[in-house]
């Protein structure tokens, strides 16, 4: 992973960027396929000039494997659909947060069988919603996971955490 | 400033190494991938760290070249780090060992005016607070439960406390950093260490050792025959096979 430590305001996306945020949709994270890279708030700043097209990421775990293929999806997706250099800008500051995450990344999350992150403390099972659950171990089977197990219907499942 | 990076980088990267050991031979599954997990993160950080010492460095080294083609008195970590995994409460009480500190480190680091290095920590405290949190809970459940548990607990101890005193080793470089508000000051970082440590021994019926020798040398690059060995293994595919990529 190629650190720069480019600092900046976290700039709105701005209309003529829509174009490139709508391929961005395409780049998911390849250990949950069902979330984006934008519902994950990975994606933190587009812009774009007549030769260029410049990615800002951050890092959602500094030692997490998948960001490197994060950045590669992204260069290989954009690389087909516009003939510009694409540039992946990665970005520690300000540290990613799961509030940074989507309303929509956490309802699909849910679905696909992982409790999105959560600040009420309210852990529920997404396989029968019960509350009745425990924690198994703190890390599941990534960096940003933990294990649960619900005590109705005896199923485990991975919550993600809140950092 | 580049060996202060240096050293934070080693710390990390030779932690996140031992811990990587236990990859297959956790005391269970869910430990196996809890050690593992922490292995991953610290050694995020410590790719983090190495960038920075080399753009520090500035003669074309890259993080890959510090990790893999330095030799053992190139390494500038604490001893502690180095030591064999032994079982799992050596490991564990070295872990928190380390948590406490990187908290605070990092804590102070967050301010710092070098602001590569304040992102960086910004970014590592909210991974090694976590860690923290888990090792404190094993701290607790060792030191409160069985007789095993708790002599095992001891050893540990007893092995590992004298190595604890380098972390917090002063220098004249590392005052000029202080003073620059670069790096974080290690009588500082050795109060709010040792408050906390020593809080935590209060509620259990362990006791430091009162041998009272200090473990010393990492920082200059004098290590014990432990490192070398780790090396050796680490190290070995870049030696081998040099520029190979994967």
């Amino acid at each position: 992973m190629k650190c720069s430590f480019y600092r900046g305001p976290i700039q709105i996306v701005n209309g003529s960027n829509q174009q490139i945020l709508k391929v961005l949709k395409g780049v998911t994270d390849p250990e949950i396929p069902v979330l984006s890279l934008q519902d994950l708030g990975v994606i933190r700043n587009v812009s774009s000039s007549d030769m260029t097209i410049e990615v800002t990421i951050t890092p959602t775990y500094s030692g997490c494997p998948a960001m490197e293929l994060m950045e590669q999806s992204i260069v290989e997706l954009l690389s087909g659909e516009f003939s510009k250099e694409i540039i992946v800008i990665t970005k520690l500051s300000p540290a990613w947060t799961t509030d940074w995450m989507t309303e929509h990344g956490k309802k699909v999350l849910f679905e696909y069988g992982i409790m999105p992150p959560t600040k009420t403390g309210k852990i529920i099972c997404p396989q029968c919603q019960s509350q009745q659950v425990e924690l198994i171990s703190q890390f599941g089977s990534t960096a940003c996971k933990a294990l649960y197990r619900c005590t109705d219907c005896l199923e485990p499942f991975d919550y993600f955490k809140c950092h | 400033m580049y060996n202060y990076i240096q050293n934070l980088a080693d710390n990390t990267l030779i932690l996140g190494q031992r811990l990587a050991q236990w990859c297959g031979h956790g005391p269970f599954l869910e430990e196996d991938l809890a050690l593992t997990n922490t292995s991953l993160d610290i050694l995020g950080q410590a790719q983090m760290l190495l960038n920075l010492a080399a753009e520090i460095k500035g003669d074309g080294s890259t993080a890959d070249d510090l990790a893999f083609l330095r030799d053992a008195i190139g390494f500038k970590n604490v001893i502690l780090v180095e030591q064999p995994n032994g079982d799992f409460a050596h490991t564990m009480l070295r872990q928190y060992f380390m948590d406490v500190y990187h908290v605070h480190l990092y804590t102070i680091l967050s301010g710092s005016s070098n602001q590569s290095l304040a992102e960086i920590a910004e970014k590592s405290l909210k991974e090694v607070t976590y860690h923290l949190e888990r090792s404190q809970l094993w701290m607790q459940r060792l030191a409160h439960g069985t007789k095993e548990s708790i002599d095992r607990l001891q050893n540990a101890l007893n092995e590992l406390w004298h190595y604890t005193h380098e972390l917090f080793e002063e220098s004249e470089e590392l005052d000029d950093l202080v003073e620059q508000g670069i790096a974080a000051d290690p009588i500082h970082l050795k109060i709010h260490w040792e408050a906390d440590v020593k809080e935590w021994l209060a509620s259990t019926a362990l006791t430091i050792p009162k041998t009272g020798w200090k473990a010393t040398g990492g920082l200059n690059g004098h290590h014990s025959e432990y490192l070398g060995l780790m090396l050796c293994e680490m190290q070995f595919l870049q030696r081998a096979y040099p520029d190979c990529e994967w």
